[in-house]
This record gives C-alpha cells, structure tokens and sequence, in this order.
C-alpha cells in the first residue's frame, strides 16, 4: 500500500501509515459508539419489557391462588322447608310444569342459605370458640349459598344428607391467609374482625382451608357479590365473538379490497383518493372509531349496546385499512413474470390473480390478519364509547348478548374498591391478556415459516 | 379459493340478517350510572339473577351519576338504558332533556344513604377537619381581614393552627360525580356560608367565590375513586374524598379525618351525626316497564329487607339503610306510576 502511493504523495510513508491508522481508529471508534448506542437501546427496550413482565407477574401469581375452605354441608330439613320440587309427570303442557319450576325454584332461592352454611362452619370450629354469626359468615364468600343451593335445586333428594363442599373464602379472608394485606397491622386498619382471623387461622392448621390453583379465574364470569369467584370467562368469550367477529369481517372485505385496488381498479385520481383515504384510516385513533360506532351502529341502527356484535363491527372498522394496506403491499411484492407466464399461459385476470398471486401472498396476508386481530383483541378505547365497560355477570351466549372484553376487565377491576384482592386479579388478567397475545403473533410466526417454505 | 370466497360472502349475510332480526329484541335490563352505587347495584343485580332464574342478570355499567342521567335521557327503547343509578337527585335540566326526548315517565327509588369522607395515606397525621377549613383551603378567593383575596395558604396549618403543617392538596371528584354536588354543598357551601362573606357581594359573586377552587391545589378527578387512591399513593400529602363504603374496603391504606369533631360511620352516618352524607337513587325509565322483563321484580328486589333492608346483604357491603317506613314509601310510589 505504501509503495504504490508513494510517488504521487508528499507525504513520507510512516507519516501515512500514521494518517491512515488514525483515520482507521476514527472510523472504529464510530462503528463501537454506534453498536454501543444500538446495544443500549436494545437493552433499555428489554429492560423497560422486564420490568414490565416482572412487575405484573410479582403482582399477579398470588391471584392464580384461590382459598378454599373445605365444608361438609348438612342439607337440614329445618332449615330447607320447602314442598318437594315439581315432577314433569305432575303437569298437563310443559309450560306448567315450567312455571311451577320456576316459582319453586325461587322459593328455595329465598330460603336463609347462610343458616346452612354457618352450621358447616360452626361443625369445623375449635372448641371453645366464640364467634358471632355476623363475623363468621365473613370468612366463606356470598357466592357459598349459591353453590350450596344449585347442589339442592340439582339433586333435591339430597335433604337430609350431609355432602363434603368446598366453597371459596371470601376475598378478605383470601387477602389475610395469602399475605395480601400486611398481618402486622392493629385491628382498627384489617377488614376482618379478631374474631374471624383467629377461626381463619385455626381452620388452616386444621387443614379446613388449603390454597389451590384458582380454577375459578378461569370458569367464572366477573362478580361483584362474590368478589373471590370473580373470574375472566365472561370477557374471554366477549372477546372471542369480538374476534369471530373480526375475523369472518375484516379479512373477506379487505383482502377482496385490497385485490380490486391493486390488480382490476384502473389506477385514475379516484382510486389514488381512496388510498390517501385508507393510509389515513389506519392512523385515525381507536377511538374515533368508537364514537363513529355508537352514532351508527347503536343510535342509527339500533343495534343491542354492550354487545360483542356492536364491538367486533367497530374492531373490523379498525382493523380493515391495516387488512388491506397489508395485502396491497404483498400483492405488489409479486414478481411481475409470475402474472405475465400466467397471462401467456392463457388464464385470465381473474384466474392469473386467485391460482397464481393469491396463493404466493398467502403467508403475508394471513401474519397481517392475526397480527391486526391481535391489535383488536386489545383495543379498549372503542370498546368503552360502545357501553362496553359495563359490569356483566353472565357469560354471554350469543355475539347479542351483553358482555365484555378481556382489556376492558382489566380496566374494570383495576377500579374495584377492594384495592388488596383486585390488585393481583388485575395483574393476573394482564397475563392471561398477554398469554393469549403471545399465542397469536406466535401463530403467525409459525404459520408463517410454515406456509413460507410450501410456496 | 372460490368456495372461500362464498363462504365469508354468506357469512357476511348472514351477519347482517341476524343483526337486523334480533335489533328489536333486548331482556336484560341494562344500567348505568354513579359509581357510588355502582357496587350496591352489581350485587343486587348478580343475586337477582341468582333468585330469579327466568330473567337474565341485569348489566350495570358506570359512568357518574351525570354520564348515567344523560345515557338515561337519551330517549326509549332497545338501545336506551332502563335505569339510571345516581347519587343526588335529578336535575330540572336533566329533566327537560329527558321529556325532550321522550322520557317522559322517571320513577325515582331512594334506597339508603352513604357518607362522604376525607381520608389521607394511614402513614400521614390524623386530620381533624370542620367546613369551613376546608373552604378556606380549596376556595379560590378567602376573606382575609374582611375583605376577599386570592387565596395565601399553602399548608394546612395556616389555615388553622390545630392542622398538620402540611402541604394543602385535595383530590376531588369532578363534576360527572353526584359526590361533588354533595362535596360542594355540604362542605364547601356550608364553610362558605360561615366564613362569611363581606356585606354588599352580588348573588352571583357570592356563588362565585363560594364554587371556584383553587386549581394549584385541587385536582379534580373524573374516574372512579381507584384513580384518587392512586393519586393519594402518588402524592402522600393528598387528601381524597371518597364514599364512606370505598373508605371501609380500605382501611389498611387509609386514614379517615372527622368532621366537626364525628367520625365517619354507619351509625355516626345513619343519625345524621356526621354532617356530610347523601341519600342514593336510581331512576327508572317507566316506559320500559312491561316492555323490558323483570324491571319491576328487579325494583322490588332491591328495596326488600333482605337486600337493602337493616342487616341485609347491601349493609354488609357498606350501603346506610334507610328506615323500613322510607322504603315502603318509596315502592308504593314506585308502583302507583309516573308522579308528574
């Protein structure tokens, strides 16, 4: 190197060398200060998710904890004092006999269940023990006479007999035996009376109480009543009609959308309008489409509110321009060749765009479909302006009935009252959100590798 | 891929034929309204679906008494609320929006009573707190040396001596909150009244200096009461106005300040001891009576002695019953129809 330039420079050769080690070190010295700078963003990103992942999973594992206190019911018949329960035989039309169902039905809803339950309780106390009625029953949760009272109403034949149980504890007694409210606190600032933690931890040294995994998070819709067996199934399966929703929508009209614009519109200032117009569309923010979805959908068409119908037509809104700028661009990205060869061959338009792009674009359509519904599945925003924020404790039936979304469960326990026992339930329903996530985009990424390699 | 195609097409018809068929027909009774009530209404609503199993749970949403008023009053049918729960009585203007548009038939329910409280982080000093001090922390403009100024205290303890010397902060709700009418008339009115304004202010200048906070020092909060612990939690030194029940569910983290000299409880609540409580409501949409399933069961319901009545499920909830004569006053009013 330095013979060859030595003629045309003045410099001497060790001068050069020098020059050009300089400019080397200068050169190296961007390049590690630039991968350093790229280092540091990817650490503080990770280390902004790990914290994040860390704090909601600290918050949320003792909410996959439920108490359960185990009970052996006496089904008294001095306190269940009702006529025996109507037998189809009895009855002339079934509708009779569905309106004497229903009127027994609610005089056994009325009896004094807690009476039930508090004699199970009072079987498993110490002896000795003296506890008033009042602060007993605030040791099993409201739900217990309820699920007592279903065992009856299922199997009438059960007066008389004693039936193990398990029924959940409520969630103040949950917050003192897993530590979710600070033990060491003077009676003045604990939910529970002495009394009723003295029995709490007698019953777990006798075994009447033990943690298990907290299935009802699972198998419950939302409560109020019975704050403890408050669950996610409700919102689960709003979201998931949402989603069905989203899906047999969005992807048919966009990608059907998206193949008109791209392979039969003629390219005028009209279709450049419109794809100004769905660019734009795919910025406007989620809640705009929420206010556009209660003006048209709820006061104009009179669609149900809080429905997941109304919801998974807002989210298809919402998710049609990302859909179809999605499909556009893997339609653009199509060789030209492969629609001249199947032009050549003889098809026409309409088979050269369904037998030969359609099938190459595949991959890239279906990882933009999951990835936007994706996106839906955690919109919250839209869902709000729709009266989908409401308290549902039903799970629903059909996309008609009232429901809610996972997000916007979120959103409502974060605002429960009894900060203790919603904290982690929140932090829990974060998880299972971020859960069902993962488990999208990870579908798109499999399916995608996948159909990737086929074509 | 042609089948595909035909396949979502007919699904998409389908869709939209279901919707139109099934737009007219709606069986779950569907509420809304003050956060206050919020939790009474949600449990009453769950045991309602438990005992009577011929109608649906009804769907209770939020929203502050005057965002559950204005869903109420946007008209009948389907897509209309049927009850609106609230945590102060309807407004004349909020009544004519509602004839407007053709709500015609507002049966009101009291139900019981709740008190409102300021608590502060159970780590900080005890506040003992009286109308007129918290008037002459919040107002925007105070008479000093009988004349109205802008506002010179910055802690507690200069407003009076017996307060901790701490920073003045308040977090309160905003105005879709029927707390804040309570807040504002029964602590800030009332201090105002005994401060005393100078002689010769106009009505209006009067109601001014009366209902105009500071805004360095209050923070007005829409959400529910969660978002004014966490402001509490954010900033030690704020003091929240909560419910009396919100307060019982969280003893552990906060600290409740007297006023006048009362503790705030049921019993103190109940006697009208503790000045500053409120009746709550919810209103029914009497159009929808008959047309809507099981409103009048749901009505009956929450009034019976059970649910709302002296040692019920609400009361254990943190609800202030009403005296059994009031109730039975307010069902046979709800059932002789519309008053107007």
């Amino acid at each position: 190197m330095a013979t060859t330039s030595a003629s045309t420079s003045p410099q001497t050769a060790p001068e050069r060398t020098r020059l050009i080690r300089a400019g080397l070190r200068r050169r190296h010295r961007s390049e590690t200060i630039f991968r350093g700078l790229g280092m540091a963003a990817i650490v503080l990103a990770l280390g902004f998710v790990v914290l994040l992942f860390v704090d909601v999973i600290r918050k949320g594992v003792p909410a996959f904890v439920q108490s359960n206190l185990h009970l052996e019911v006496f089904f008294d018949p001095a306190v269940i004092k009702v006529d025996p329960a109507p037998q189809t035989g009895d009855f002339a039309s079934p509708a009779e006999f569905q309106a004497a169902s229903l009127a027994w039905q609610r005089d056994v809803a009325l009896l004094n269940w807690n009476r039930i339950i508090e004699a199970s309780l009072r079987a498993k106390l110490p002896a000795n023990t003296q506890i008033d009625t009042r602060e007993l029953l605030t040791i099993p949760e409201t739900n217990a006479r309820h699920q007592v009272r279903e065992l009856f109403v299922a199997n009438p034949a059960l007066l008389g007999q004693t039936v193990p149980v398990d029924v959940l504890a409520s969630a103040n007694a949950a917050n003192w035996i897993k530590g979710n409210i600070d033990r060491s606190l003077g009676d003045a600032q604990q939910q529970m009376s002495p009394a009723a933690r003295a029995v709490i931890d007698a019953f777990e040294t006798s075994g009447t109480v033990s943690n298990g995994f907290a299935w009802s998070l699972f198998t419950n819709a939302d409560s109020r009543a019975a704050p403890a067996a408050a669950g996610l199934l409700g919102a689960f399966i709003g979201s998931l009609y949402m989603m069905l929703i989203v899906i047999v929508l969005a992807v048919p009209i966009g990608v059907a959308a998206a193949i008109y614009l791209e392979e039969f519109a003629p390219k005028s200032r009209l279709t450049d309008f419109i794809e100004v117009n769905i660019n734009n569309l795919a910025a406007v923010p989620s809640i705009v489409f929420g206010l556009l979805g209660a003006a048209a959908f709820i006061n104009y068409l009179h669609l149900p509110i809080s429905a997941p119908l109304v919801g998974g037509l807002v989210l298809t809104l919402m998710t049609l321009p990302t859909i179809i700028i999605a499909t556009r661009g893997a339609l653009l990205g199509v060789s030209p060749a492969l629609r001249q060869a199947a032009l050549g061959m003889g098809a026409s338009k309409t088979q050269m765009v369904f037998h030969h792009v359609l099938p190459v674009t595949l991959p890239s359509i279906l990882t933009a479909t999951i990835l936007g519904v994706a996106h839906a599945l955690g919109e919250t925003a839209p869902l709000l302006l729709i009266g989908m924020k409401a308290f549902v404790a039903q799970v629903p039936v059909t996309p008609l009935d009232q429901a809610t979304a996972l997000p916007v469960q979120i959103y409502l326990w974060q605002g429960n009252e009894n900060r203790n026992f919603f904290e982690p339930r929140t932090a829990a329903a974060i998880m299972v959100l971020l859960g069902v996530m993962i488990l999208l985009n990870g579908t798109a990424i499999f399916l995608r590798s996948r159909l990737e390699k086929r074509v | 891929m042609k089948t595909a195609l035909l396949t979502s097409a007919a699904a998409i018809a389908l869709i939209a034929g279901s919707t139109a068929a099934f737009a007219q027909s709606r069986d779950t009774i569907q509420i809304a309204g003050s956060s206050t009530v919020l939790p009474f209404a949600s449990i009453v609503a769950e045991e309602f679906g438990a005992v009577f199993p011929e109608f649906n749970t009804p769907v209770v949403g939020s929203g502050g008494t005057g965002g559950g008023l204005a869903q109420f009053c946007e008209g009948t049918g389907d897509n209309t609320i049927d009850i609106a729960n609230a945590s102060r009585h309807i407004r004349d203007g909020e009544r004519e929006i509602c004839t407007a548009a053709g709500v015609t038939d507002i049966r009101e329910i009291q139900f019981g009573f709740d008190g409102i409280v300021f608590a502060s982080a159970a780590s900080g000093p005890d506040f003992a707190l009286t109308p007129v001090q918290v008037y002459k922390a919040i107002a925007a403009q105070v008479v000093v040396d009988g004349e109205l100024v802008d506002n010179p205290y910055t802690n507690w303890s200069e407003v009076d001596a017996s307060l901790p010397d701490q920073p003045i902060a308040l977090a309160v709700p905003g105005s879709n909150h029927g707390t804040r009418e309570v807040f504002q008339e029964r602590v800030v009115g009332a201090g105002c009244e005994e401060a005393g304004l100078p002689e010769g202010l106009s009505e209006d200048a009067v109601e001014a200096a009366c209902t105009t906070y500071r805004q360095d020092v209050v923070t007005e909060i829409s959400g529910d009461y969660t978002e004014t612990l966490a402001r509490l939690n954010s900033d030690a030194n704020t003091v929240g106005v909560f419910g009396l029940s919100f307060y019982e569910q969280n003893t552990d983290t906060l600290k409740v300040a007297t006023v006048n000299g009362v503790v705030p409880s049921k019993q103190s609540v109940a006697t009208g001891e503790y000045p500053v409580s409120r009746p709550l409501f919810f209103y029914v949409k009497g159009q929808h009576i008959g047309v809507i399933p099981g409103i009048e069961d749901y009505v009956a319901f929450f009034l019976s002695e059970a649910i709302s009545g002296e040692g019920g499920t609400l009361e254990a909830a943190g609800l202030i019953p009403q005296p059994a004569d009031k109730t039975a006053e307010v069902l046979a009013a709800f059932e002789a129809g519309p008053t107007q």
